[in-house]
């Protein structure tokens, strides 16, 4: 790969840390505070887009800042699979603002201007993420990710939000304290931290010692990635406001958390080692177990958001299953999956906040008729539904087309019969709540008041309808919307040439 | 043309000025204050110009008096001692700006006598890092500790207890180092510490060498409050006034590890350290039972002062454990985080120093709402605490990787898991205060309309000048190490 020096990496992380800082400054002026936020997010959006043509010519454009230690700097290169990352959570940050002053003032909630500030925070950092050249910068960012989420997570201040701020640290910071040891060990084993196709672990230990460094890497990671048995934070950080959860908790976080995955398991170990050491078995085992139990927990829930929840844990673990499969299909399909539940499960989320703001209901079982009345949140939800669910015409069809296929290519009967059990699921537990909304009627009883007489303000609408429609359209045009499939052919390519 | 005096300058303008300092103060009270930064300010400046002229030219030597040594007192500066007094300086200056308003309120009848007092601490700190003799080391420990017993002596009610057993146990400590000395004397008829490390190899088998430097160890673990001879500091750092805490808590003990690196890996090599006697394979483990100490006592504390004393305990763990480790990385752990622990611990007891002064509490439980009273206060202990917790990219961050670094290196896991769950450690104690700083009402549930009531101008900008330093530190960690710390690697070592 060409490398050409360019600042634009570095100014897309900048945009949103200038942007937190003015959002301090203009706290008391709401209108003005949350234009910062818009600006900053399109500003990011464009510097994001504007790094894509390069590296679609095969170029990476790198931003050498500082050296931190001999031979690691803090140094930002953008290659195929960062812009996929950053492309997904810029685009995905504009929508979400424009969500967020919805629900924000739908429900006049406090500490506004604490929330956009963190926000804005959390794009900086979840960028780094994507853009990180090593593994020191990348965890520099992730920590800073960890930080800037707590504020939000609890947000609402009550002492349940505060448990959930707890376990939600104590989640994260154990989980980068074994990712610090592993990134060390890492460094005094290759002498390099450098994110190269292919792996830089190859024969720099023996394999006991890197079995034991790459379950310290999953450790560190899986977290985030939401792989059981380490995810019961997130149904925990729900408690947060629904954009949070929606940008963070169903992408910007958890997606970091697949993202280093993918990092470790192809740019770290690489395809070679892992299959020599034999430990990708037990990474897809975890991950398949996480995609059943996961699925199997979301049928128990009756709050939409816990379901929800568990829904991205167990979809997330489709991503680590494909990652961890190592044959060509499951790659691209773990890498197109990134995009697709992104979006899927943002427009899931969306709904479930516009349904919270304008009926103030939070449980499934209160659905019942909802649809009548607000027709669009509930045809979108209805597309996320049958996206997770992997029916077509919705994009989530396409990765787990892609996935299953891997299955096949890496003669692993068992994980497609997971994946295909998984679809069921998926279905199972995603319908009934577009059944009720749709085709029952309200609680006898209830009165017409139980219901509300029309949609959520269009602030919330509008994002929740583009969100559904670019799932739909990432399933005709994988490619149309910033060429997301050529993206991630390339970086399956660059991969199983490097190891 | 008075540069080739910068080293004995820098130890004798805080020391003439003290002695000015009650005579001035009989007939204006404010004045010491003035005396006392001023004199500060120019010993900093004396000690970059004595750090530049290191890294120009190299160690300098300096005869007290013309005498040649080893029968004179030699001032010996090296990267590690001029890289110590910059240190030392920097932070001096800026606690003793921020000491103005804090001790003039809590103790208002003791202005002179405590910036007298302190500039004779200033002298002590000062003097035991330029000295190459180890006699004279020992004279500048008890003027420094001597002072710092004044000082501590004139803080709360409890303060004149925790005085007497620091001056007890401090006092045993020194003892210690004197036996050390002598015994030395006894072995080599030299007390200059270049001659020392020339004459000693051949006699390691001697008994009376092993035992002086077992002295050694004891007499400066007492004075670093290494665990389980820290008994002092906690009562000590607590019951100090604030400034004094503030000003205490980050030097004394960093001064005190900077003569135990001086006593371990250049008096005696690290053929004896390591070789020799196991002493660094017992360190190591004392260290790691220390950091772990540390950390949970501090849990359990109301009292964040305490709750620091603890943490400091724990820290200094952290810099033992870098040193016996053996290899380069490990060292320069201990030295980085000799610096970053120092602009941590000044800027937290500052902070707290802060929260005294307009609050008038230290337990943890009621600092509810802070962020809405004194906002600027709150986000730099924020910035401590993380650093603390050793989260990127703040300065504590760089020390707790190459400590990671060196116990890799070294092949000691062990050590790496602890180093892994005293982070942990860490961040259950600050958090605990971030929560009631940040998110927990004051006292019952509702929040009322909070003025606003920031420390004064003179107490926050010390504290933001040492909050942004622990940011900048972490920026700059590569650059630090590659100029100075490096550069202090003793002979030996890999």
């Amino acid at each position: 790969m060409e490398i050409i020096h360019s600042i634009r990496p570095l100014l897309a992380i900048l945009v949103s840390l200038a942007a937190a800082v003015l959002i301090l400054f203009f706290g008391k002026h709401r209108n003005i505070r949350e234009f910062w936020t818009l600006a900053a997010g399109v500003v990011k959006f464009g510097l994001v887009l504007s790094l894509l043509p390069m590296v679609l010519d095969g170029k990476a454009p790198v931003t050498e800042i500082l050296t931190l230690a001999d031979g690691v700097s803090l140094k930002l290169r953008v290659d195929p699979l960062g812009l996929f990352f950053a492309l997904i959570a810029s685009s995905l940050w504009i929508i979400t603002s424009i969500y967020s002053i919805g629900y924000m003032r739908g429900l006049n909630e406090h500490a506004q201007t604490r929330y956009y500030f963190s926000f804005a925070l959390c794009l900086s950092a979840t960028i780094g993420v994507a853009m990180s050249a090593n593994i020191l910068t990348f965890f520099i960012f992730y920590e800073m990710l960890t930080l800037a989420t707590y504020p939000l997570v609890i947000h609402k201040e009550t002492p349940e939000a505060l448990k959930a701020g707890r376990k939600y640290l104590a989640y994260t910071l154990t989980a980068g304290v074994f990712l610090l040891a592993a990134l060390v060990a890492t460094y005094s084993f290759a002498g390099t931290l450098e994110f190269t196709p292919g792996g830089i672990l190859k024969g720099t230990a023996d394999h006991p010692t890197l079995r034991l460094l790459f379950v310290a890497f999953i450790i560190g990671i899986g977290v985030k990635a939401g792989i059981m048995p380490l995810h019961s934070w997130l149904p925990t950080a729900m408690i947060a406001p629904t954009p949070v959860s929606a940008l963070l908790h169903a992408v910007a976080v958890v997606k970091s958390g697949v993202f280093g995955c993918l990092r470790v398991l192809w740019f770290v170990f690489g395809t070679g080692l892992l299959s020599d050491l034999g430990v990708w078995i037990w990474l897809a085992g975890f991950a398949a177990f996480t995609i059943i139990v996961g699925s199997l927990v979301a049928l128990a829930q009756d709050n939409l958001k816990k379901r929800l929840a568990f829904s991205t844990i167990s979809q997330l673990s489709y991503i680590v299953l494909g990652g961890a499969l190592l044959s060509e299909s499951a790659m691209l399909g773990s890498t197109m999956h990134l995009v697709n539940h992104a979006f899927m499960k943002i427009t899931l989320f969306f709904c479930a906040g516009a349904i919270y703001v304008n009926a103030h209901k939070t449980k499934i079982s209160e659905l019942n008729g909802i649809g009548r009345r607000m027709p669009y949140t509930m045809a979108a939800f209805t597309v996320g539904a049958m996206g997770m669910a992997g029916l077509p015409p919705v994009a989530g069809f396409i990765s787990k087309w892609y996935l299953c296929i891997g299955a096949l290519q890496a003669e692993e009967m068992l994980f497609l019969v997971v994946l295909l059990a998984s679809s069921v699921l998926n279905a199972a537990y995603f319908f009934p709540i577009v059944f009720r909304a749709f085709f029952r009627k309200p609680e006898p009883g209830a009165g017409e008041d139980a219901l509300p007489s029309g949609e959520a303000s269009l602030f919330m609408v509008i994002p929740l309808c583009i969100s559904a429609v670019v799932s739909i359209a990432l399933f005709f045009a994988p490619n149309v919307p910033l060429h997301f499939l050529e993206l991630a052919k390339t970086v399956v390519r660059q991969v199983l040439q490097g190891g | 043309m008075y540069d080739s005096h910068f080293p004995i300058l820098v130890v004798v303008i805080p020391m003439l000025v003290s002695f000015v300092v009650p005579l001035v103060g009989m007939w204006n009270k404010k004045l010491p204050f003035y005396m006392a930064t001023t004199a500060m300010i120019a010993s900093l400046a004396t000690s970059i110009g004595i750090l530049v002229q290191v890294l120009q030219h190299g160690p300098i030597s300096y005869r007290l008096a013309g005498w040649a040594p080893p029968w004179g007192i030699e001032y010996y500066i090296d990267h590690l001692n001029a890289f110590m007094t910059v240190l030392v300086c920097f932070i001096s200056v800026l606690i003793t700006i921020y000491s103005q308003k804090s001790i003039t309120q809590e103790r208002p009848d003791k202005e002179v006598h405590f910036y007298c007092i302190l500039l004779l601490l200033f002298t002590g700190l000062l003097g035991m890092l330029v000295t190459g003799d180890m006699f004279n080391i020992y004279v500048f420990l008890e003027i420094s500790s001597l002072s710092a017993y004044a000082l501590i002596a004139i803080g709360d009610e409890k303060a004149h207890f925790a005085t007497y057993k620091y001056i007890i146990i401090g006092t045993i400590g020194a003892c210690f180092y004197l036996l050390g000395v002598g015994y030395l004397y006894i072995a080599t008829g030299s007390l200059n510490i270049h001659d020392l490390s020339t004459l000693l190899p051949p006699l390691y088998g001697s008994k009376v060498i092993v035992v002086s430097s077992i002295f050694f160890i004891l007499g400066l673990g007492i004075k670093m409050g290494l665990f389980p001879l820290h008994t002092w500091l906690p009562g000590a750092y607590t019951h100090a006034p604030s400034a004094v805490s503030a000003y205490i808590a980050p030097l004394m003990s960093k001064v005190a590890a900077y003569v135990f690196i001086r006593v371990l890996f250049t008096v005696f090599d690290i053929r004896f350290s390591f070789e020799t006697l196991p002493i660094m394979e017992i360190l190591g483990w004392v260290a790691a039972v220390a950091i772990i100490f540390g950390s949970i006592v501090a849990i359990s504390q109301s009292d964040i002062k305490m709750m620091l004393a603890y943490s400091s305990i724990s820290q200094i763990g952290y810099i033992v454990l870098g040193l016996t480790m053996g290899n380069r990385e490990g060292f320069i752990g201990s030295v980085l985080h000799i610096l970053n622990h120092a602009f941590m611990k000044a800027c937290l007891f500052a902070i707290v120093g802060a929260i005294i002064y307009r609050h008038g509490t230290r337990t943890i439980e009621r600092f509810g709402n802070l962020h809405r009273t004194m906002p600027w206060t709150s986000a730099a202990f924020a910035v401590a605490a993380l650093s603390m917790i050793g989260l990127p990219p703040t300065a504590g961050f760089f020390s707790k990787w190459y400590l990671v670094l060196g116990a890799i290196s070294a092949g000691k896991w062990a050590f790496v898991v602890i180093i892994m769950i005293s982070s942990l450690l860490n961040a259950v104690y600050f958090f605990r205060v971030i929560e009631h700083v940040f998110w927990k009402p004051r006292s019952g549930g509702i929040d009322l309309p909070i003025e606003r009531n920031e420390a004064p101008k003179s107490m926050l900008i010390p504290i933001l000048v040492l909050a942004i330093g622990i940011l900048a530190l972490g920026f700059a960690s590569h650059w630090i190490i590659e100029m100075v710390i490096g550069q202090t690697t003793p002979a030996g070592i890999l």
